[in-house]
């Protein structure tokens, strides 16, 4: 898929363009709070929007699927503070499981 | 025997490399199920090396195939925008100039920087950085290649779970920030606009307009008497 490579190299220097920009703004302009703030506001909202976007999105419909168990588990583990890797894991197999045994969608 | 500081920032730097890099796996897995080639996802990990911003480029284009790539490439941007704030704070401790400023730049991202700011003198400040972007990112890209290689093997990506996965993989990342009820209600509101307009827009395209918006609101509502109970209940 070639077209994909516009993906990884226009958006790898997209995300490098901020990182070197933070490098060249000099340090009396660049330490403004609010802004700081808002960055942190951003991330939170666009993670989220990610979120619930990966876990009930289908085509351009909401559905309820495999996934809603699956992400259960996942948030159950990441309050007990279970590891990253721990819980995408088991989120995979609660999906997987439910889908060969129980034939769910 | 005690450590000595130098120590501990060395062992530190690179427990926190191998623990973020173990997520490496994850997203190998999923970019290649998505779609990426191998070449492309190890790319990933090489150049864009913010993780964030590589699990949406995968995500998106998992969900939507080639018409995911411009909203692909605008939600990997938004969500490297932290980095540069890390970048201006870096600045000023790190006292880099011409090539290592772009090495400095490459290795800018949220641990590097945490593990930096952390430290008590400015000497520790700099190691921390250091020895913690090095040993993410080697360990990042080592597994990110394990990762791949087991995502393009696994066939089917919903037979295994993977799309279960990836919406655990963002629960996973936005879960550390959930700390006050202002992050909790944007959040939410993040959630909720995004999957309204996902009738209505192109694929890719309501998490770039719905996040924003939601930030908005927020401000919006600060002027308001029900703002003023979100910023009493969070100074975050």
């Amino acid at each position: 898929m070639p077209s994909y490579w516009i993906a990884v190299l226009v958006g790898s220097i997209a995300v490098f363009s901020w990182k070197i920009l933070g490098y060249l703004v000099p340090a009396r302009i660049a330490n403004h709070k609010e802004v700081v703030i808002l960055a942190g506001k951003l991330t939170v909202a666009l993670l989220a929007a990610l979120t619930a976007v990966e876990s009930l999105v289908s085509g351009h419909g909401v559905v309820l699927d495999s996934r809603i168990p699956a992400i259960l588990v996942a948030a159950v583990l990441f309050w007990r503070k279970a590891p990253f890797v721990v819980a995408v894991a088991l989120a995979a197999a609660t999906a997987a499981l439910l889908r060969h045994f129980l034939g769910w969608a | 025997m005690p450590k000595s500081p130098k120590s501990a920032v060395l062992s530190t730097g690179i427990g926190v490399g191998l623990a973020v890099g173990l997520y490496g796996i994850s997203f190998g897995a999923l970019s290649a199920a998505a779609g990426l080639s191998l070449a492309q996802t190890q790319v990933l990990s090489l150049l864009m090396f913010s993780g964030g911003s590589q699990f949406a480029v995968a995500g998106v284009i998992a969900a939507s195939g080639p018409a995911g790539i411009v909203p692909a490439i605008l939600s990997a941007w938004l969500l490297g925008i932290r980095n540069g704030f890390y970048a201006l704070r870096l600045n000023g401790v790190l006292g880099v100039t011409g090539v290592l400023k772009v090495v400095a730049s490459q290795l800018t991202i949220d641990e590097s920087n945490a593990v930096s700011a952390a430290q008590d003198n400015t000497e520790d400040s700099k190691r921390g950085f250091w020895i913690t972007g090095i040993s993410v990112f080697v360990f990042w890209n080592l597994f990110t290649f394990v990762g791949a290689y087991l995502g393009s093997k696994a066939g089917s990506p919903n037979t295994w779970g993977l799309d279960a996965a990836a919406a655990a993989a963002f629960l996973g990342l936005v879960w550390p920030r959930l700390k006050g009820l202002q992050s909790n209600f944007i959040a939410v509101t993040a959630a909720v606009f995004t999957l309204l307009l996902v009738p209505v827009l192109p694929s890719g395209i309501p998490v770039i307009v719905g996040a924003p918006v939601a930030v908005g609101l927020v401000y919006i509502l600060k002027r308001t008497r029900i703002g003023a109970r979100l910023k009493e209940a969070d100074h975050a």
